[in-house]
């Protein structure tokens, strides 16, 4: 019992990074009708936003004091970061909460991002054929993850958790068992809750504001909100934008979990669509709730007595499942019917 | 005989196909390109691309999964090397046979979808593969050391005929063991069957069937065709071409490793075939070059080299320009790919061949034939 | 009926379809002889592409059967109806836009000759040279003759439909399905059509044309049936449907006369 439940929360951090990210992928295929394959790539910048960040507030001064002597006998070496110098305690205090702070950086950014890349690239490829949209996102997505090495290596670099959340909270000891019998790291809470406030926000948003409203009217009939006089376009921009920052964000909080590299956008997108395809192209509930699940269900595969049965599943789990949905229900879970069939 | 009946016109294009690949040796000197390994990259690849372009290109279906071929056809290969002989035909047989059998399986499952539900779905099988790869099928794959030959193989029917040799066997053809400039012979010789073929399928009506699907499934439908047999026929044949090409690069090099099937490698072939030109008969194979060649030059190039190509700049422009420049280039190669990628994709759908054929037709008047009824006015509708 | 059984190529046997809560067609029944044009007309709405597609195979009846020549077509796929002998013009012309006037026209002749499915890899298309010369003649009729090497999907539209008229008779069916055949026609194109497919009659094709255009209707069809809400409302040969006050009454309100032009 203990070990299932473990297993259900160790994938709900993972189900919260797939389910922001099938989101926004969901939001985009819904409101443009672009099959989005750079959106991976968006989920990467993201967590690059908390290394730049993080990499601007711990910049050095190093002021070479020739009084004192180090322990090989040179002069000493004195290194200030410029956060600490300019804020003195405030400044270390900075620099524990990179990550969580690097969402201040990463909302603006991303939709800039976002907005640039719909306007730039995206919009001339709404009237070509799907293949030529995957085909050129995918380019991008290439680009995108390339820079990113250019700029930062190829090697992942690894985000500390703020001190004050390191650690693990015992979830057994709410339920009643012996303390310490189910633990679950800290940060993976904060991760999941996290993750749920984000999708919280964005359907509160696309339910509660009039700009949601005709988002999701558009999404249901383009062309009669078209007829209305509203322009359209314009919010579908930013619709846009709103899933970059969705993806970012998801992918800022993600770096204490997974040091951020280079390709891990690649990684995260393909098992994204696999969300995509089984919570049914176009739903975002769908999306939602088949990222959970797909989290929760490649947990279970990875415990050691389910590899014994089935040696492998650990890795292919979430294709095969994408696999029988398609084959079986290719709407999804939750897809409307008729969507994308046959 | 109308096995190798061909009209007029593709026997030229073959002949000349022929000659451009056979001579390979001398026209890539002066490029600087003309050593064996790379000559092998350029044919295996173009294998590789002109098969991906049966389905893709003649079929209209875009596979985001055939590096799990490939992969299949090198594992085959090496292990028909590793059990019973270092001969290149029965490797190359049973990659072709067992990349086959793959593609029958994963066709007929993806082949139920199509357009991006059958592209996510072949990526999903070409990751499971390549997950397998790299975990389970460890005893059958190696996982991350990769395949290769060793001493105590078996190879039974090579030991059966001779006494073993001291070293580690290099790939033969009936006993003649090749290496270099002659294992590109080899595979150049594979290429131009290989082309041949593609070139009969161009050309039969089984081609003109394939070329209907993708134009409007439905009318193939409601004129009598059962569709899905044909897509599938395509897409085991484009399979087994991927399989072939693994097998040559077992060949060539006795060694099988899980990187040759992941998803960069299935995006690759994409992109030879899109630079070249889909659809195309010629384009998929200079697409394949192209890329394999400015890989190759790219990725040998370094800070230095780029230094001194902007020497003739004054040094306050020059380092920050080769600073830049320096990115695209070495390492940095994938990102030169990718803008490719993209560039072509927004601005020359076509590819190549569609580039050769708008500069043709301003220059000559060769472009589309303008027939005399398109320019009689037409009715109003 | 008092016509004999065996002259019957199509019978539409009692059909009832359920479109999502909407009775779109109520026992519809009627035959159709062979040789002859039967026409079905009717206002929009009032189920005729229903009907049509019932037939092809694309919608599964609520109730009844489609039975073409004593097989019953309900359940099968489009390839295997077409394989049986039913050829289809749709409303908007379904081609092969990027092959040539040429190739869209021998591509139908391959399936009637090979099959629903062969890898006929052999020989090349130049050298199906059987194909290729009746492909020629059919153009010829249709008068595209001067249009062989263009890429269809260049064509104007009437041209693309005189087209999709070419690939169904090289297939030679036995029945020849219509769907709006000179819509979006000019009167010139219109008549030629018809003359088209007058000619096509005197070699004894059996159609059904799905039309509003009375003056096509009128020159063409040896019966009629009206169509109004789903249901027959009368049927008959063209006089008969002319004089009939209950069709002038549905189809037009009375405010027009059916009339040929």
């Amino acid at each position: 019992m203990d070990a299932i439940l473990a297993q259900l929360l160790n994938g709900l951090d993972k189900g919260g990074a797939y389910a922001l990210i099938a989101l926004g992928l969901t939001l985009v295929f819904g409101t443009l009708g672009v099959v989005n394959f750079a959106h991976g790539a968006l989920f990467m910048l993201g967590a690059f936003c908390a290394v730049t960040l993080r990499q601007l507030i711990t910049l050095e001064t190093v002021v070479i004091d020739p009084e004192q002597l180090s322990a090989w006998g040179s002069p000493l070496e004195i290194r200030t970061p410029l956060a600490q110098t300019w804020f003195g305690d405030f400044g270390a205090v900075l620099v524990d909460y990179s990550v969580p702070l690097s969402i201040v950086l990463a909302i603006p950014t991303m939709l800039l991002i976002g907005i640039a890349m719909e306007r730039g690239i995206i919009k001339h490829f709404y009237k070509r054929p799907h293949a030529e949209q995957i085909l050129v996102t995918f380019g991008l997505a290439i680009v995108l993850q390339e820079v990113v090495k250019a700029i930062f290596g190829p090697n992942p670099i690894s985000q500390p958790i703020p001190s004050a959340v390191r650690g693990a909270f015992d979830v057994g000891a709410m339920l009643g068992l012996a303390p310490g019998a189910l633990t679950y790291p800290m940060w993976r809470l904060i991760y999941f809750l996290f993750s749920l406030g984000i999708i919280g926000a964005v359907f509160a948003f696309l339910r509660f504001t009039t700009f949601g409203m005709v988002v999701r009217a558009g999404m249901a009939d383009r062309e009669t909100v078209g007829l209305l006089g509203i322009n359209i376009d314009r919010r579908f921009t930013i619709m846009f934008g709103i899933a970059a920052v969705v993806a970012g964000l998801a992918g800022v909080m993600y770096t204490p979990l997974l040091p951020p590299n280079y390709h891990q956008g690649m990684d995260f997108l393909v098992l994204s669509f696999v969300v995509v395809v089984v919570g049914g192209m176009g739903s975002l509930p769908g999306a939602v709730a088949a990222g959970f699940l797909l989290g929760i269900l490649q947990s279970f595969a990875s415990m050691s007595e389910v590899k014994q049965i089935i040696p492998g599943i650990d890795q292919i789990i979430i294709y095969l499942i994408a696999v029988v949905i398609l084959l079986v229900r290719p709407r999804g879970l939750m897809g409307r019917r008729g969507m994308m069939e046959s | 005989m109308t096995l190798f009946a061909l009209s007029r016109r593709d026997l030229a294009v073959f002949a000349v196909f022929a000659v451009v690949v056979l001579a390979m040796p001398f026209w890539l000197q002066p490029l600087g390109a003309a050593y064996p390994a790379l000559m092998q990259k350029f044919v295996i690849s173009a294998i590789f691309a002109i098969g991906f372009n049966i389905l893709f290109g003649l079929t209209g279906y875009l596979s985001f999964g055939h590096a799990a071929f490939l992969g299949v056809g090198s594992y085959t290969a090496v292990w028909s090397f590793k059990l019973l002989t270092m001969d290149a035909i029965p490797a190359i047989f049973f990659a072709v046979l067992v990349s086959g059998l793959f593609a029958l399986v994963i066709g007929y499952l993806s082949l139920r979808r199509s357009g991006i539900y059958f592209s996510i779905l072949t990526l999903a099988f070409a990751q499971m593969c390549y997950n397998l790869a790299y975990s389970v099928l460890t005893p059958i794959t190696n996982g991350e050391t990769s395949l290769q030959l060793t001493l105590s193989d078996p190879r039974l029917i090579d030991t059966a005929l001779a006494p073993r040799p001291a070293g580690l066997p290099s790939a033969s053809l009936f006993g003649h063991s090749f290496s270099g400039l002659e294992g590109f012979y080899f595979c150049a010789v594979v290429l131009l069957i290989a082309f041949f073929v593609t070139q009969k399928i161009f050309a039969s009506p089984f081609g003109m069937m394939l070329r209907a699907i993708k134009s409007n499934q439905t009318r193939m439908t409601y004129t009598g065709f059962n569709t899905r047999p044909y897509t599938l026929t395509a897409f085991v044949i484009s399979g087994m071409f991927a399989g072939l090409a693994g097998a040559l690069f077992a060949i060539t090099d006795p060694l099988a490793g899980t990187e040759r099937m992941q998803w960069t490698a299935s995006g690759e072939v994409v992109l030879m075939t899109i630079l070249g030109g889909v659809g195309t008969l010629i384009g998929p194979v200079i697409g394949a070059w192209f890329i394999e060649y400015f890989e190759n030059i790219f990725s040998a190039f370094n800070e230095s080299v780029v230094h001194a190509f902007f020497s003739f700049l004054p040094a306050e422009i020059a380092d920050p320009v080769a600073l830049v420049a320096s990115k695209f280039v070495g390492e940095g190669w994938q990102l030169t790919l990718g803008l490719l990628f993209v560039l072509v994709v927004v601005f020359l759908p076509g590819g190549i061949m569609e580039g050769v054929r708008r500069i043709g037709s301003l220059f000559g008047r060769r472009g589309t034939p303008v027939s005399p009824g398109a320019a009689r006015a037409q009715p109003a509708e | 009926m008092a016509r004999s059984d065996q002259n019957i190529v199509l019978h539409v046997d009692d059909v009832s379809k359920n479109l999502g809560g909407l009775q779109a067609l109520s026992d519809i029944d009627f035959a159709v002889e062979e040789g002859t044009t039967h026409a079905i007309i009717g206002p929009n709405g009032a189920g005729k592409s229903t009907l049509l597609n019932v037939i092809v195979g694309r919608l599964p009846p609520t109730r009844g059967a489609v039975v073409f020549d004593g097989t019953v077509l309900t359940g099968k796929q489009p390839y295997e109806i077409n394989q049986l002998g039913v050829a289809r013009v749709f409303q908007t012309p379904e081609i092969f836009p990027e092959l040539s006037v040429l190739q869209n026209v021998m591509t139908p002749a391959f399936a009637k000759r090979d099959g629903a499915f062969r890898i006929n890899i052999f020989r090349t298309v130049d050298s199906e040279a059987e194909i290729r010369d009746e492909a020629e003649a059919i153009l010829e009729d249709v008068g595209l003759s001067t249009r062989l090497a263009s890429h269809a999907g260049s064509l104007s539209r009437g041209d693309k439909r005189r087209m999709e008229l070419a690939m169904c008779l090289i297939q030679h069916p036995r029945l020849l399905l219509l769907d709006e055949p000179t819509a979006g026609m000019s009167r010139h194109d219109t008549n030629t059509t018809i003359d088209l497919l007058k000619k096509i009659k005197a070699r004894g094709m059996t159609k059904v044309i799905i039309e509003h255009d009375m003056h096509v209707v009128f020159s063409l069809a040896d019966r009629i049936s009206v169509l109004s809400g789903g249901k027959i409302i009368a049927e008959g040969t063209p006089d008969e449907v002319r004089g009939s006050a209950k069709v002038q009454e549905a189809y037009l309100g009375g405010a027009h006369r059916l009339e040929a032009h």
